[in-house]
């Protein structure tokens, strides 16, 4: 690694000062994607700021239908916080595939999603509880935020502070991770409510996280795994790398859909 | 007996530090004033270096040297050699390009080694060498050994036309296509052996130190064999006379066969200390793991199988290409050749046999021997090739196995190897029987039930352990002999000491080895302790590879036993004022048979160092070295039966059972026996469903480079194993024992792979079966 200076930022209004005031800074929250990027020396931000100890992007709040998790909130956090488990299993269940122990005790919910990692698990989700992310600036829907590849709608001083949700009426992930990393080689999350279903597919786009028109339309009428029988995904925006072909991912989003359902029905 | 002799599960004694973090390993080392190296590597696969500018790095915080291959030349340090020489069946011999420890003109595969910062720190090492300046111009690469024979590829060494290393054979070619001519039924099949990294949990390191006072070096070194690197360093590389170079290969996490070569770092470690007058450390990062250790297998392999109307084998043909990498590593030319075709014979009576191999350079990392060494390569022809024969054949692949069995030992193959001892029908029962293979069919039909494909799988595997009597190596072409040494040293107190020649760096051998001599005079295995790894404590000693340190490097330790007995029992008798004939040494003491005289087994050692009273003209002490030089290889054989479910909507397999049922010979620890097995199984598993390089086929970068992309087996990905063993000894080594280091790793890949093929109805699968491979095989058969 280069050299580099840490900061613990104790407010927002610090850490932007902070990375304002730094040459190249980066905001760092768990370091579970920008440490690894370091050491390799792909990235040698002159200034790291640490916004993990910053009072308003912690907790998780579950008031009502709404749920809202803090951007610091880790892995672990969201896959043990029992009231969370309760009111959306889901999303749950997500946190505690990704990754390993370590990765899930460090890295956090505002980092994966600043990183829009094509194959990480959060973004799925959020796009398919129609989410917001709020920022020290703003509030940003989910269909806004994931951009492109590892790009999002923030800014370059913008800070996620948190993450929120209406309460679906029954939500499902199922991932098929990719066998070295462990990442999704392609992940569903399925949220249904009364005015419909969202279906939102990560691991498998050219173009990173993106909703699944034909598994929409299929569950719209019928939320049950039969409904998507005999379904065909067409490969063209899909990746194709040494893992997966698009032919075999497209064939895996119709599959991980189906389990989906079955887990969001119980 | 109440010893931890042979046979006793004892728990390894070496455990309790590496358990604890007490390990000690290369990196651990500290030497005053030690400064560290970090290589300046290629990032082409095939490049011309037009100019290499160190002065930038040079003005660099901390920098204490850089250095290039041309100053490596100045001082006449000699290029790295493959000490296994094969001629082609031309007669000439292989054509080796030559390989210089820092590239000088011409880099060949991605992470070759081009200069060496030395630095104060290893940060500061690593900054100045992103300041070294190279010149490259890229050219063409050649990934695939199949198309670097091509003509019009790219080619690597001018001494190699058409990237051909050599072209060899063994066997009749006209009697197998006669054979297969008139054969009633004829199996062919394409193979490919992938190629793995070894991936041993500790990277490679150095630590070379040159003493100016007394003109002497020494080397802290991650080797399976200290011994064999300093008579290369000193033999060939010149980098210093045997007398002047120590070589310490302390703890090591895990060989595989990666640490058997000697290294372009490790020569570079000593002569840059020389040269900078600082001992210096070199510690692998992972990526450097993945891109510099030797890999493994790599093979494209065609094969006919011929059988008479009786089902019975008639002949066998093999075509292999053997990707060999951008150079000849140490021991690469014996690994497909004699470590390979000639196990081709398997556990069947096979007439005819004859294979073709041809050696190939790429733009790769080079190839050399891994855990298994030809043997899983070969087993993985022929299992595949009798199990897919069966289908064919419409016969049970059990029962066409043991219609072909070699029944008869000794055992005459047509492809060199002379099989002693073996009962291969002993282990394919205990393996049905452990399997319920019978009942499989009951299985398969419950796991339709529950959407699952089921499919069982065999490999019959036999391989060649304790390498290898030194006059039949050398004149197959070998650099060396493969003998092992040992000494026993009884101390005046009665503890004893062993020196071994074998590496232990996971083996257990501070156990087995001190087993087998707490066996011989029934003391305490505490009493016990085994020295190695070091060439300034151990005279002399040729490694641990090949399953060979039990059958090797023990048999080394009983000679040397037999020796310090004969002379305990000489001292034993004139205490006792016995004749000598009558004197038995057991549970730690000396008696004369069929009375209760006695004599505690530390009055021997005491009086052997007192020499007070000792026969008349017998020299004080009891300090006995022996070599052991084997008369023939060991054959271990196995039967294993996998069992696989796979998901037919994803391509998952998932292994449901796993039954090993191995023939090792005697068994001195049966812990660590099944420990080596578990280990083997895992890495065989590990090249059946998970591990694989892929290397981009224009650029030449190893895109499987890091644990992203490479999968390593994981706890999970494995059954609980079944392992049994039964027993015929071998009748070649005094312990009786044959070798169990590899046949985990040799036996398991067909059987995985038969299994998936069964449950799928698809034969062509390659390996690694991953889910898209084995989605994609179900498609193509539908
Ligand atoms: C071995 C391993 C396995 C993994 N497996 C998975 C997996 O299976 N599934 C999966 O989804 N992920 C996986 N990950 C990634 C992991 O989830 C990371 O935690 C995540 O990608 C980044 O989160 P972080 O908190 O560590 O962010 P950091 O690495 O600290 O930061 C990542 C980026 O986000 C920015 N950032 C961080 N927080 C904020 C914020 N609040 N506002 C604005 N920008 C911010 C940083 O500046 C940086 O650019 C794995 C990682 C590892 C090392």
């Amino acid at each position: 690694m280069h050299q580099t200076t840490y900061h613990r930022a104790s407010s927002l209004s610090e850490a932007v000062k902070l990375l304002n005031d730094a040459d190249d800074g980066k905001y760092v929250a768990g370091g579970q994607t920008l440490i690894p990027t370091m050491k390799q020396r792909l990235a040698a931000p002159s200034d790291l700021v640490d916004l993990r100890h910053i009072a308003d992007l912690k907790g998780i709040e579950i008031s009502g239908d709404k749920v809202k998790i803090g951007a610091a909130a880790t892995h672990a956090e969201v896959a043990e916080d029992k009231a969370l488990a309760k009111a959306c299993p889901a999303i749950s269940h997500l946190a505690t595939h990704i990754g390993d122990p370590h990765v899930r005790h460090m890295g956090t919910i505002g980092g994966s999603i600043a990183n829009n990692d094509p194959a990480a698990d959060y973004p799925a989700a959020l796009l398919a509880l129609n989410a917001t992310v709020h920022t020290n600036k703003r509030e940003i829907s989910a269909d806004d935020f994931f951009v492109d590849l590892f790009e999002t709608a923030l800014e370059d001083d913008e800070i996620i502070t948190a993450v929120s949700f209406t309460l679906p009426e029954k939500a499902g992930y199922a991932k098929f991770p990719n066998p070295a990393s462990r990442y999704a080689l392609t992940g569903v999350f399925v949220a249904k409510r009364a005015d419909g279903v969202r279906a939102a597919v990560t691991g498998a786009g050219e173009n990173g996280v993106f909703r699944a028109d034909p598994i929409e339309q299929a569950l719209a009428s019928s939320f049950d795994a039969s409904a998507l029988d005999g379904i065909t995904i067409p490969a063209d925006s899909l990746m194709t790398d040494i893992h997966a072909s698009a032919e075999y991912r497209a064939n895996l989003v119709a599959v991980m859909a189906k389990r989906a359902v079955q887990a969001a029905n119980g | 007996m109440g010893i931890e002799g042979i046979g006793a599960r004892v728990v390894r004694k070496e455990d309790k530090r590496f358990i604890t973090g007490l390990g000690r390993y290369v990196d651990d080392m500290v030497v005053p004033g030690m400064k560290h190296a970090i290589f300046v590597r290629s990032p082409y696969a095939h490049a011309a270096i037009k100019k290499i500018d160190t002065e930038a790095a040079m003005a660099m915080p901390g920098v204490i040297g850089v250095l290039t291959g041309a100053q490596l030349k100045d001082d006449g340090i000699g290029n790295l050699i493959c000490g296994w020489m094969i001629n082609s069946k031309d007669g000439t011999p292989m054509k080796m390009g030559a390989w210089s420890a820092l590239a000088t003109d011409r880099v060949r595969y991605v992470g070759e080694a081009v200069a060496v910062v030395v630095a104060e720190t290893r940060g500061q090492a690593r900054d100045a060498a992103e300041a070294v300046e190279i010149a490259y111009e890229e050219m063409p690469a050649v990934t695939d050994a199949v198309k670097a024979l091509e003509k019009g590829a790219p080619q690597l060494h001018p001494e190699a036309e058409n990237n051909l290393i050599y072209d060899w054979e063994i066997g009749e070619a006209s009697a197998v296509d006669q054979a297969l001519d008139g054969a009633a039924h004829v199996t062919r099949m394409k193979l490919v052996n992938n190629r793995l990294v070894p991936n041993a949990m500790e990277p490679r390191a150095a630590l070379g130190h040159y003493d100016k006072a007394e003109d002497h070096f020494t080397l802290w070194t991650t080797s399976q064999n200290p011994h064999v690197a300093r008579l290369v360093m000193s033999a060939f590389y010149n980098v210093a006379p045997e007398n002047k170079l120590r070589v310490i290969a302390p703890d090591v996490g895990g060989g595989f066969g990666s640490k058997i070569y000697v290294y372009p770092e490790e020569i570079i470690c000593l002569w840059a200390s020389k040269r900078t007058g600082v001992p210096v450390k070199w510690v692998a990062d992972r990526t450097e793991s993945f891109l510099t250790d030797a890999h493994g297998r790599d093979h494209v392999t065609e094969v006919s199988l011929g059988f008479d109307r009786d089902n019975r084998i008639v002949g066998l043909k093999v075509d292999t290409i053997a990707n060999f990498g951008g150079y000849m590593s140490l021991f690469s030319s014996a690994v497909p050749t004699y470590l390979y075709a000639t196990l081709l014979s398997g556990q069947y009576v096979i007439p005819k046999i004859h294979c073709n191999v041809r050696a190939v350079y790429t733009n790769t990392t080079p190839v050399d021997a891994y855990r298994g060494a030809g043997r899983p390569e070969a087993t993985y022809v022929l299992e595949r090739v009798v199990e897919t024969a069966a289908r064919e054949l419409g016969v049970s692949p059990a029962e066409l196995r043991r219609k072909n069995f070699i029944r008869e030992f000794p055992y005459q193959t047509p492809v060199i190897m002379n099989y002693d001892a073996g009962d291969y029908e002993a282990s394919l029962d205990a393996a049905m029987r452990e399997a319920n293979y019978a009942g499989f069919p009951t299985r398969r039909d419950e796991a339709k039930k529950r959407g699952k494909l089921r499919g069982i799988g065999m490999s019959c595997y036999i391989e060649a352990c304790g390498i290898a009597p030194s006059q039949a190596v050398g004149s197959l072409g070998a650099g060396v002999g493969l003998w092992e040494s040992a000494e026993v040293r009884v101390n005046a107190a009665g503890t004893i000491e062993v020196l071994t020649g074998s590496h232990s760096h996971g083996q257990g051998h501070e156990t087995t080895f001190a087993q087998v001599v707490a066996s011989r005079f029934g003391v305490p295995l505490e009493q016990v302790s085994i020295v190695h790894g070091d060439t300034d404590k151990v005279q002399m000693g040729m490694g641990t590879y090949g399953s060979r340190s039990g059958a090797v490097g023990a048999s080394a330790i009983v000679k040397a036993l037999d020796k310090v007995e004969a002379k305990a029992k000489k001292i034993a008798a004139h205490l006792l004022e016995a004749d000598e004939s009558d004197i038995v040494i057991e549970n730690g003491e000396a008696k004369v048979a069929g009375t209760d005289r006695t004599l505690p087994w530390f009055q021997v050692a005491l009086a052997a160092y007192t020499a007070h009273n000792l026969p008349e003209g017998m020299e004080p002490g009891l300090k006995e070295g022996a070599f052991y030089d084997p008369t023939n290889f060991t054959f271990p054989a196995g039967c294993y039966i996998a069992e696989v479910e796979v998901d037919p909507e994803t391509g998952h397999t998932e292994i449901v059972q796993f039954v090993a049922a191995d023939d090792f010979g005697n068994i001195i620890n049966p812990l660590i026996v099944e420990g080596q097995v578990h280990g083997g199984l895992a890495q065989g598993i590990g090249q059946a469903l998970l591990e694989g390089c892929h290397y981009d086929p224009t650029s030449g970068q190893l895109v499987t480079a890091s644990y992203m992309d490479y999968t390593m087996p994981r706890a999970g990905d494995l059954p609980s194993f079944q392992v049994s063993t039964t027993n015929t000894p071998c009748p070649g080594n005094p312990l009786g024992v044959k070798g169990c280091g590899e046949a985990g790793a040799i036996g398991s890949p067909p059987a995985i792979i038969n299994a998936i093929t069964d449950a799928i109805g698809n034969n062509d699968l390659s390996m690694p079966a991953t889910p898209q491979k084995v989605w994609a095989a179900m498609k193509a058969s539908q």
